[in-house]
């Protein structure tokens, strides 16, 4: 019998849940219980076929692999089985609404797929010679004149690779600019709302943080703002519209006070779907803003990542923006700018972010969503997503607190508190209780602006139908949390797993498998 | 528009309900000046799917596709051949549209595969544990500098010369920002790598070594020795390994004594795709989890006492550290950390050996058929399936004419380099299981056309 260290045996099932008691397998109809990949799978086993190798000189220099890796292999059959079963595991955009704040989960169309696999596009090296892939440049190239059109800014770095390496990338471009006036400010400010990559991102540049702090409307403080510009601040980094779902009206004056100290203005995109095709970010002042692919124009999330985040920037940055990048030529033939032609046209760059030439397969899906939506569209996009938002607000704020309902209309996201729940019921107890009727929850906990807050974002590719069934079962989780009903602590119930021992989990780490020492046979 | 659910009718209930007259409304804090009236100018509306099918199509016929060509390009990405499979479980929806793992009792599947990506990883390495994947291999070599920086609170890194020139611009962008000392050097068209020059340069100020295994050059070099070194001074050993297939015939960096082990992981499972999205690949020692940047999946148990996973360890990172987190990654390359785990799988270590046999020989049979050509000759003595050439003139314009003629051979050290004087006659050579004895054939005949 083999155990291991969490005392799971892979041939003994338990009950996921109590109603009907345990069967042979452990398995329920349709709920599968899979073991890992290294208790089904052996390194004797292979689901791929080879012709063995003509025999020839070996020139590893005497470092041939002398020990056994461990890799488990399965063959075909095993292999799709194993990952079809864990995947039904999961809860998916495909199954249902997605309503987290801060991270647009939209539908993904399988269009934006069957185009990225297009062998002129997946099945091309990026160091090719640059006359045997004008098509892929053609890609980037478009897609960065929409975003700037869109976003009315004066250039864009495509490399990044996700939404915080664009925030680094905004952050060089900035620290780049001051480095050239022969300044070393050293602050960033940050408004308490903003997501925790916002002053990770400017640590990990070298900056120190400073907090701004809200007003009773959930908007930036201006007062308190202006009063802390100086000398020796760099910049804001703030998130527009903002983490509590709000616009910041004050943006343009922001921009204005925080240029006119010196310092220059970045703006987190994570909630561009809100303001697509109906408001464009350079008309606001802002200097630098990385646009998430993945949430505005639909690259799928994948289970976290891969990502892409091009950031658009002000003429006062987009000089030192990285390389590489396409320049279209009169003739119609694009040229790739690197590191040995930059001198010419891009001198103040400040280098390459990564290797190659950025997040192809994510350019040629979200130019495929931007070109079926249009500027028409994509307009609509903006509002019908902040109409779904303001419809889930309005539709629960009579069940749940929304602190900043007050403030207006919402954007693309509300924001409620778990203000009202009985005590010793939280946040985590409603969201958990949603998982049981059938939704992912809502973002918990952040912004830290609001106790126990909780964010929700529908976007536009929500029916009607679908919202008000959520908006139900919102209604009616929050009345049992408000009730005081116990029951909501054992939620969820009905899930492939009870809530995990995350506690245990950080406490003694198990981060790869390992085989189960054999125990010792009973004499 | 076909992605939008809501009917006109749908929005007039609904704008009512809310108690707004047109949506306008639901824009009044957005300033006057900053309002778009209408359509930007100069973007055209929505298309059908088959329009923008068609136009995507035409972009893509632009291109020269590698899989219709004899072709020889690696340096950091490699052609193999990815089992039909693999793409289809990547495709399902519960993988493909699923969220980051923050509600673990409805993102097992991710979970788990991540927790077995991570045992692959750290086995292939020769690591204690891994990390769930970074963007990609250039992005996790600076992460790990940075974490050697945390580790040893020293500043200085001393690279190799065979380290790929696009990390090496990569960690000299963000080293000229956080005020890290990086010392760089060029390779040489030498047979030997630059191990000797680096262990008399590694001193009492040193964090860390940065070596890729195989090499830029494709040389292959024994990192027990330099393991020694770095450890006598208090440094630690980052190994590179941009080809992990290498890895199921040579010994793991791991093994060697080296402290990190990164690199890139698109070789399994991931593909080409015009150099991303990739998957970046980062290992170390059990004592170093705390310092890792990057998501990390856990295995621990439910209320009911069964096993399950979860994201661990989550202090290290951003969402919850803040500025004091160890990097202000806030993503994983999950969908192609999946590909990669999921052929993976499907070669075990039996096919992964296998595949990798069939790469040495491939590449050996290129390197023989390559240096019959007049004028060329062989710079390594050791080499996995990635050789670099000496040409008898500068080999940026060979692979342009090569090019021409159908044949993708290869990526010039002048394109890696540009104006660097000694290297410009070099040509980098892979040579993988896509690779056919005709395609060796044609590239030889192509090569004494374009020299002669």
């Amino acid at each position: 019998m083999t155990i291991n260290q969490s005392g799971w045996r892979p041939e003994l099932g338990e009950a996921s849940n109590d109603d009907g008691g345990a069967t042979y397998t452990g398995n329920k109809a349709l709920m599968l219980e899979e073991p890992l990949l290294f208790e089904i799978g052996d390194t004797r086993t292979t689901g791929v076929d080879f012709d063995a190798p003509a025999a020839g000189s070996s020139r590893l220099g005497g470092l041939d692999r002398n020990r056994e890796i461990g890799l488990a292999g399965l063959t075909e059959p095993q292999a799709v089985r194993h990952y079809t079963r864990l995947s039904r595991q999961n809860y998916a955009i495909d199954l249902g609404l997605f309503p987290l704040g801060s991270c647009t989960m939209k539908h993904n169309p399988r269009l934006n797929e069957k185009v990225a696999r297009m062998p002129g596009f997946a099945d091309v090296h990026p160091l090719q010679p640059v006359d045997t892939i004008q098509g892929a440049l053609a890609v980037i190239n478009e897609l960065a004149v929409w975003l700037i059109e869109l976003t009315g800014m004066h250039g864009v770095a495509m490399t990044p690779k996700a939404g915080a390496h664009g925030e680094l990338c905004g952050i060089l471009c900035i620290k780049a600019a001051l480095d050239a006036r022969g300044e070393d400010r050293k602050v960033i400010l940050v408004p308490e709302s903003a997501h925790g990559t916002n002053p990770a991102t400017a640590a990990f540049a070298g900056f120190s943080i400073e907090n701004i702090p809200a007003n009773g409307d959930g908007r930036v403080d201006l007062d308190a703002l202006k009063a802390r510009l100086g000398p020796d601040v760099a910049g804001v980094m703030i998130t527009n519209p903002n983490t509590c779902g709000l616009f910041e009206r004050d943006m343009k004056a922001i921009s204005d006070a925080v240029h006119a100290a010196g310092g220059y203005v970045y703006c987190d995109g994570a909630n561009f779907n809100a303001i697509v095709g109906r408001v464009r970010p350079g008309d606001l002042g802002i200097d630098a803003m990385h646009i998430n692919l993945h949430k505005t124009f639909s690259t799928p999330h994948g289970g976290g990542g891969p990502g892409a985040g091009p950031v658009v920037l002000s003429e006062a940055l987009a000089p030192y923006g990285p390389l590489p990048f396409t320049a279209r030529r009169k003739d119609g033939h694009i040229d790739l700018i690197e590191e040995e032609n930059a001198g010419d046209e891009h001198p103040d760059s400040f280098g390459r972010m990564a290797a190659f030439n950025g997040q192809m397969g994510m350019f040629t899906r979200a130019l495929a969503y931007i070109l079926s939506h249009g500027a028409d569209g994509l307009r609509q996009v903006a509002e019908d997503a902040v109409l779904n938002a303001n419809y889930v607000l309005r539709r629960l704020e009579g069940v749940l607190d929304a602190p900043f309902g007050h403030s207006g209309p919402c954007m693309h996201e509300a924001l409620f508190s778990d203000r009202g729940f009985a005590d010793g019921l939280s946040t985590l107890d409603l969201a958990k209780g949603l998982i049981d009727e059938g939704f992912h929850p809502m973002t918990m906990y952040f912004p830290l602006v609001v106790h126990g807050a909780m964010l929700i974002e529908p976007t536009e590719t929500e029916s009607k139908a679908a919202l008000d069934q959520f908006i139900g079962a919102v209604r009616s989780v929050a009345e049992r949390a408000k009730a005081g009903d116990a029951s909501l602590k054992a939620a969820p119930v009905f899930a492939p797993r009870r809530r995990l021992d995350e506690t245990l989990a950080a406490r003694k780490p198990v981060l790869v498998y390992k085989e189960p020492t054999q125990a010792q046979p009973a004499e | 528009m076909r992605y939008l659910p809501l009917s006109d009718t749908d929005r007039r209930e609904m704008l009512a309900a809310v108690g707004a007259k047109s949506i306008d409304d639901l824009f009044v804090d957005v300033p006057e000046a900053a309002r778009l009236s209408g359509t930007i100018e100069g973007l055209p509306d929505h298309a059908s799917e088959m329009a923008v099918e068609r136009h995507m199509r035409a972009l893509a016929q632009k291109n020269m596709v590698a899989g219709d060509v004899p072709f020889f390009l690696g340096a950091g990405a490699y052609r193999h051949h990815i089992p039909a499979s693999v793409d289809h479980i990547i495709q399902r929806g519960e993988f493909l549209t699923s969220y980051t793992p923050y509600q673990p009792e409805i993102a097992q599947g991710t979970l788990q595969a991540l927790f077995e990506f991570q045992t692959q990883v750290a086995r292939l390495y020769g690591c204690e544990v891994a990390n769930a994947s970074m963007y990609d291999g250039s992005t996790a070599c600076w992460e790990a500098i940075a974490m050697a920086r945390r580790i040893t609170r020293r500043t200085k890194t001393i690279l190799s010369g065979g380290l790929h020139p696009h990390y090496v611009s990569t960690a000299r962008t963000m080293a000229r920002f956080t005020g890290d000392v990086l010392e760089a050097a060029l390779p040489d068209l030498s047979a030997d790598t630059d191990f000797d020059r680096i262990v008399g340069a590694i001193d009492g100020e040193t964090s860390a070594v940065v070596v890729q295994y195989p090499d830029i050059l494709g040389r292959i070099d024994d990192l027990s020795e330099l393991a020694a070194r770095c450890h006598e001074q208090g440094a630690l050993l980052i190994a590179v390994v941009t080809e992990p297939v290498a890895l199921g015939a040579i010994r793991s960096p791991g093994e060697m004594g080296a402290d990190i082990v990164v690199g890139e992981g698109q070789s399994i499972g991931v593909g080409l795709n015009f150099g991303g999205p990739y998957v970046g690949l980062f290992a170390t020692r059990e004592k170093y989890v705390r310092q890792m940047p990057g998501r990390l999946a856990g295995e621990t148990v439910d209320a009911q006492g069964k096993r399950g996973f979860v994201l661990t360890l989550s202090t290290r990172e951003q969402h919850i550290r803040r500025e004091k987190a160890t990097s202000n990654i806030c993503t994983n390359a999950g969908l192609c950390a999946l590909a990669f785990s999921v052929h993976m799988t499907l070669l075990g270590e039996k096919g992964l050996r296998q595949l990798a046999a069939v790469n040495h020989a491939r590449a050996v049979a290129a390197a023989e058929a390559l240096t019959q050509v007049p004028g060329v000759s062989l710079v390594n003595r050791t080499f996995f399936n990635e050789f670099t050439l000496t040409l008898p003139k500068e080999a940026r314009p060979v692979v342009r004419a090569l090019a021409e003629a159908g044949v993708l051979g290869g990526v010039s050290l002048g394109r890696l380099y540009p104006g660097v004087a000694g290297l410009e006659n070099g040509l980098v050579v892979a040579v993988t299981e896509t690779v056919t004895d005709e395609d060796i054939g044609a590239f030889a005949k192509a090569l004494a056309g374009v020299l002669a």
